[in-house]
């Protein structure tokens, strides 16, 4: 094969990558020569190119296949590198206020989100098995170090070590599952992968590599039962860390997915939706009952999230392009909700330091209003209260399976948002309901202004971006069909 | 491929040497550093895959994804090994007995 890349303006779909990458470099440059441990500069810098990458990708699209059919750039890869920037930056921005504490100030935490989100980038716009398993890898590689960024604290490198055994284990699966893929169609460009499963049928090697590669994509968005070291590494990384885990390498991962089972085994359809439907079963029912005898919130989180990617993967059980849409939409609002949430989180502290266990929430809305109130709002958008964003992002998803004629995995979707809401609202019976014990510090200006415009998103949803997003996410999804 | 190995014969090699690494991560009790070499006997063993179908398949994708492979591989041996060193300094042990702070 020749070279398809004459020119540099044919390279005009790999702009955003190489901006990002060339960026990420002469930061890390930057940070290098100022040789201090903290460098407003670089945090500040990353912010802004991801910003940068971000606008670029939304307002330049610029879509085709690049370096002999390993890159693609479609609606769909754009519309999920759109949140993955955007879920990068807020949680940058969430890292910025009182950095020190949670071993985040160090300029060399923002250069490695920035390569996680360029190995994310990569990962959404794998076309290749070898494309795919590089950015997977640069991707997680980065997150490793992360988790373990406060070197001093005990929890923290246990989460990193946690992470990087589990993490390697799935990236050999995923790895497997590619050898037996390649073994049994001959290819590893996924267009060719699905024109040879076209010309020879499903093959048991391939079903065998079908599995195995789902399983590693599943470990990564912590489906059940590849979900074990979720909360321990949600509760062990530092909480800023935890926000940005929770977003953006989730909607990477998910976006990975989606190609894999629409495009690529799109030939064998019935076999990968029963291991979709298996996994999305599996994440709401275990989350919805185990979140409920946790004391720390961050534990919460984790099985929360556990539980928003089993009802992000009914969308995606239905096989449709309405499911894929219900998809994209869904992890757009989880974003949303979760960068709230989080910056809630970080707000609320008492003399003790940051609240670590749910109980410590006591009286949050007499001292902190304005917090409490938006934390109320998110968790009731997390159970899917109508008229606030969650409730839309459940509606598409469950509508994509009705329409698939799924009526068993929507009632158990239904059942299992209803026993989550048990959790979700003992969190705000907590914060309002109970007696103050402690005072709380007065909150940060910068995640004043996070916590306004996610709770200001999530309420208005539906009269301000809710229009928008559905017919981005409709040119996304048709983008696969 | 001469002397009667045939393809199935490397895809039963790497298939136990997959399921030996998988079995090490999950019943090793003892020491991280066991579980870091499973982890290489997993990749080890894809990498097998990939060359023995790579010359069954007569394409040479498959040897160009195997390099790429063991090039991610020492990288992640790298920064395993930097995390378990932080861990160290912090705890003092690397049984895997003592990765036990976090849980609930």
């Amino acid at each position: 094969m020749n070279s398809d890349v004459t020119d540099f303006a044919s390279l005009a779909p790999a702009y955003p990558e190489m901006l990002l990458a060339v960026g990420a470099i002469v930061l890390l440059l930057v940070g290098v020569v100022i040789n201090k441990e903290r460098s407003l500069l670089v945090s500040y810098g990353a912010v802004l190119l991801l910003l940068v990458v971000g606008s670029l990708v939304l307002f330049a699209p610029a879509e085709g296949v690049l370096f002999n059919g390993v890159f693609i750039s479609d609606s769909f890869a754009r519309y999920m590198k759109v949140l993955v920037l955007g879920g990068s930056a807020f949680s940058l921005m969430l890292a910025l206020p009182r950095a020190e504490e949670y071993g985040t100030h160090k300029f060399e935490y923002a250069i490695l989100v920035l390569l996680a989100t360029l190995g994310m980038m990569a990962m959404v716009s794998a076309n290749d098995l070898m494309s795919l398993y590089v950015g997977l890898e640069l991707q997680s590689l980065s997150l490793y170090v992360l988790a373990a960024i406060k070197r001093d604290d005990s929890r923290a490198t246990e989460a990193g070590l946690k992470y990087f055994v589990l993490g390697a284990l799935s990236s050999g699966m995923l790895l497997y599952g590619a050898s037996m893929v390649y073994g049994f169609t001959g290819h590893t460009n996924l267009q060719e992968i699905v024109i040879a499963i076209a010309d020879e049928g499903r093959s048991i090697g391939l079903i065998f590599g079908m599995v195995f590669l789902l399983s590693g994509v599943a470990f990564k968005i912590s489906a059940v039962p590849f979900h074990m070291w979720t909360p321990d590494v949600y509760e062990g990384a530092p909480t800023p860390v935890t926000a940005f885990f929770a977003t953006a390498p989730k909607v990477a991962a998910m976006a990975l997915l989606v190609r894999l089972v629409m495009d690529t085994f799109q030939g064998i359809t019935s076999d990968w939706q029963q291991v979709v439907i298996f996994l999305s079963i599996a994440s709401m029912v275990l989350a919805a009952f185990a979140a409920i005898g946790q004391k720390s919130i961050k534990r919460l989180i984790a099985y929360s999230s556990i539980g928003h990617v089993g009802f992000a993967l009914v969308g995606l059980s239905s096989g449709t392009q309405v499911g894929v849409e219900g998809v994209a939409i869904y992890m757009a609002i989880y974003v949303a909700m979760t960068v709230g949430l989080f910056a809630c989180l970080l707000s609320l502290r008492t003399e003790n330091g940051a609240v670590e266990t749910i109980d410590e929430l006591a009286g949050a809305a007499q001292k902190r209003p304005f917090v409490a109130a938006v934390m109320a709002i998110i968790m009731f958008s997390l159970i899917g209260m109508p008229p606030l964003a969650g409730f839309f992002a459940k509606w598409h998803a469950f509508l994509a399976a009705i329409d698939a004629q799924l009526y068993v995995l929507a009632v158990i979707g239904v059942l299992a948002s209803a026993v989550s809401a048990f959790y979700y609202l003992r969190v705000v019976k907590v914060m309002y309901f109970d007696e103050p014990v402690r005072d709380f510090e007065a909150v940060p200006a910068e995640l004043n202004i996070i916590i306004g415009v996610s709770g200001f998103l999530v309420v208005t949803y539906y009269f301000t971006v809710g229009g928008p997003l559905a017919n981005f996410a409709h040119t996304a999804a048709g983008s696969l069909f | 491929m001469g002397l009667g190995i045939e393809l199935g014969h490397y895809l039963t090699v790497a298939a136990i040497l997959f399921t030996l690494g998988v079995f090490g991560i999950f019943i090793n009790r003892k020491n991280i550093i066991v579980i870091l070499m499973s982890v290489e006997l997993i990749l080890l063993a894809v990498n097998l895959n990939m060359v023995a179908f790579s010359a069954a398949l007569n394409d040479l994708q498959g040897q160009i994804f195997a390099l790429l492979i063991l090039t991610v591989a020492a990288a992640e041996a790298a920064i395993g090994l930097a995390i378990l060193v932080i861990f160290y300094r912090n705890r003092g042990s690397i049984a895997v007995e003592d990765v036990n702070q976090l849980k609930g």
